[in-house]
């Protein structure tokens, strides 16, 4: 199966949250950037499935020429071609980044290479939409399985599990088709010297979008006001467990 | 008027469902009514629960569309309540189904989709503050649309029943499904298993462990204090990452939500993306070794000091004072 996987370039933000002057982005200077935790997964999930049928895994991603970092990423784990549509992704929103994947899957498909799976993040680290991997779906007419954390190959469909309310539910759907990945289910796994090597010499296909983005909808972000802090110190070391079993005694919690 | 998708479980609607029926009562666009569509069978608990909540009238979807739940086959349902129902705002929870049902949606329509809203500031045009940033900053956000698409996100307001209840009307809708929608749907479900996170979702107490655990023998005693708690253990990220404890434990934005009447965290920094998973806990009594972590700062009760003499001291003191698992 070829497997074309989207990640997204975000914000490293375990620390403290800044923003730029005009509040329209997270001011990442100094905290640097990473791949979509949910994306992580999808990497690992399209590889597996590439190497179990003798398919092919490219990953894309629209973004600033520096996204090329996050493509490398990927380059250096098992993906063997990388497309970047290199935009300013703050001013694409959720139905142009569809839009754009889209244009890929059609364009190569055109060309030659058409893609059995695609596959993304069921939600971006930053901007948290929950829709982009439908919104392709839909664009491209094809089925898709979202927020589920393992995808493998059977014939012509492919089988998914998630978890539901009640419990684990599985999907089988028919190839060609979509699927938004949660982090879980799999390991990402760490580039080998020889993977990052090879990663280095992919000449990654670079594009421009396919139409003007509509936009987000942004107006500007906000931070929320900090709270002063007002916790309350039980005290140090095992000292402190008396005045804890008291408090959980108090709550009601201590059976 | 809005049209809500609700959920139900066992206890008829979902908290978060009865949630988002409070905010769409809360902010009335329109008319102000306060539509329902349910997909499968309501029980008498949850009729009861949309009458003392005050909705206007209840939507029943039939057909292919109620059937085994399929993202696509829901909004289809949901998009012919909206259509027979001119509804201008169409609102869910933003659980997975949630979000997945509205964006099926809103890509059907052509309209935008705003997720995990948690205040709408106008009315006309719509204008929302949105959790981006996994909670940690807010977006506000212009959604136009016909209808306008929004997901709420969890505990953005209190469940509050109506100050009187309705006596709502009842349609059923049945719907049929074209094919593509059919397509994508669950083929069987294993009933929960150990694996499960639903415990740890709704669990009264919940004991978590970060980095300071040490390593996956580091856990025993927390483990201890959430079983005699009656509770959970949940874990960050960095423990599942490093392989010491399964994904299902991780709570934060790529983990679990969880809203307990106690957290107690030992070892863990409290970074932007576990606070999304634990900020609704009603309390929070932290243990770190770090009296300046963001974790210490923000909770309700700290104790510093090393969650490995800590926290055995503490499952001591809860036997010796009869406390048992
Ligand atoms: C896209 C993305 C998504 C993410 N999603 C999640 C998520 O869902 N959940 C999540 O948790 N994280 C998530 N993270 C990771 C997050 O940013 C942090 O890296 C992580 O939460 C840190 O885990 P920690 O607090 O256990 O470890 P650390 O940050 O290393 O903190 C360890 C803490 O333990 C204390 N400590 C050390 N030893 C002891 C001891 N013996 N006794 C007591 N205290 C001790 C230290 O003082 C410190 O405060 C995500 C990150 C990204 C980029």
């Amino acid at each position: 199966m070829n497997v074309l996987v989207c990640v997204k370039r975000v914000p490293e933000t375990s620390g403290e949250v800044l923003l730029t002057a005009d509040a329209q982005e997270v001011d990442a200077r100094y905290v640097g950037y990473t791949t979509s935790a949910h994306e992580e997964c999808a990497v690992e999930i399209a590889i597996e499935v590439a190497g179990a049928t003798g398919g092919t895994a490219t990953v894309m991603t629209l973004g600033s020429a520096d996204a090329v970092d996050q493509l490398r990423a990927a380059l250096g784990v098992g993906c063997t071609a990388a497309v970047l549509v290199e935009a300013d992704s703050s001013a694409f929103g959720p139905s142009d980044v569809a839009r754009e994947i889209a244009a890929v899957v059609r364009d190569h498909e055109a060309a030659g290479t058409a893609y059995d799976l695609v596959l993304l993040g069921n939600d971006a680290a930053d901007t948290g939409d929950h829709q982009v991997g439908i919104r392709v779906a839909h664009a491209l007419g094809r089925p898709v399985v979202n927020g589920v954390t393992e995808v493998s190959a059977d014939g012509d469909a492919v089988v998914a599990h998630g978890e539901g309310p009640e419990g684990r539910e599985t999907y089988r759907v028919p190839t060609p088709a979509v699927a938004t990945i949660l982090e879980g289910g799999v390991e990402p796994r760490y580039p080998t010297i020889t993977g990052r090597m090879k990663a280095k010499k992919v000449e990654v296909e670079r594009r421009v979008p396919s139409a003007d983005p509509v936009g987000p909808g942004r107006v500007r972000l906000l931070l929320p006001p900090a709270q002063p802090s007002s916790v309350v110190v039980l005290g140090e070391g095992k000292q402190a467990a008396g005045a804890v079993v008291d408090l959980l005694e108090k709550l009601g919690v201590a059976r | 008027m809005t049209l809500v998708l609700v959920e139900l479980d066992a206890s008829g609607l979902t908290e978060v469902s009865r949630e988002a029926v409070t905010f769409a009562r809360e902010h009335p666009v329109g008319a102000g009514e306060v539509h329902v569509v349910v997909l499968g069978e309501p029980s008498e608990e949850a009729v009861d629960q949309l009458t003392a909540y005050g909705v206007d009238a209840v939507h029943l979807v039939t057909g292919a569309a109620s059937e085994t739940y399929g993202g696509a086959a829901w909004a289809a349902g949901v998009s012919a309540v909206q259509k027979a129902t001119a509804a201008e705002v169409v609102l869910a929870a933003g659980t997975e189904r949630g979000n997945e049902v509205l964006a099926h949606l809103a890509a059907e329509r052509e309209v935008p989709f705003a997720a995990n809203v948690v205040a709408l500031t106008s009315a006309d045009p719509v204008v929302v503050h949105r959790q981006v940033m996994g909670g940690s900053v807010l977006e506000e956000t212009r959604v136009e649309g016909i209808p306008v698409v929004l997901s709420l996100a969890g505990h953005a307001v209190a469940p509050v029943p109506a100050a009187s209840p309705s006596d709502p009307s009842l349609t059923e809708h049945e719907v049929d499904v074209p094919e593509v929608a059919r397509v994508a749907r669950v083929v069987s479900v294993e009933q929960a298993g150990p694996d499960h996170s639903a415990g740890l979702k709704s669990a009264r107490v919940v004991v978590g462990a970060g980095r300071g655990a040490g390593g996956p023998q580091g856990f025993g005693p927390v483990s201890d204090l959430a079983r005699i708690l009656g509770g959970e253990l949940g874990v960050s990220r960095v423990v599942t990452s490093l392989g010491w404890r399964p994904h299902h434990e991780q709570i934060g934005q790529t983990g679990s939500r969880i809203s307990p009447e106690v957290y107690i965290p030992c070892g863990i920094s409290g970074a932007i993306q576990h606070w999304a998973g634990c900020a609704s806990s009603k309390v929070i009594l932290a243990i770190n070794t770090d009296a300046e972590a963001p974790m210490m700062t923000k909770a309700t009760y700290a104790v510093v000091g090393d969650m490995h003499e800590v926290v055995p001291a503490i499952v001591a003191e809860l036997e010796s004072r009869g406390h048992h698992a």
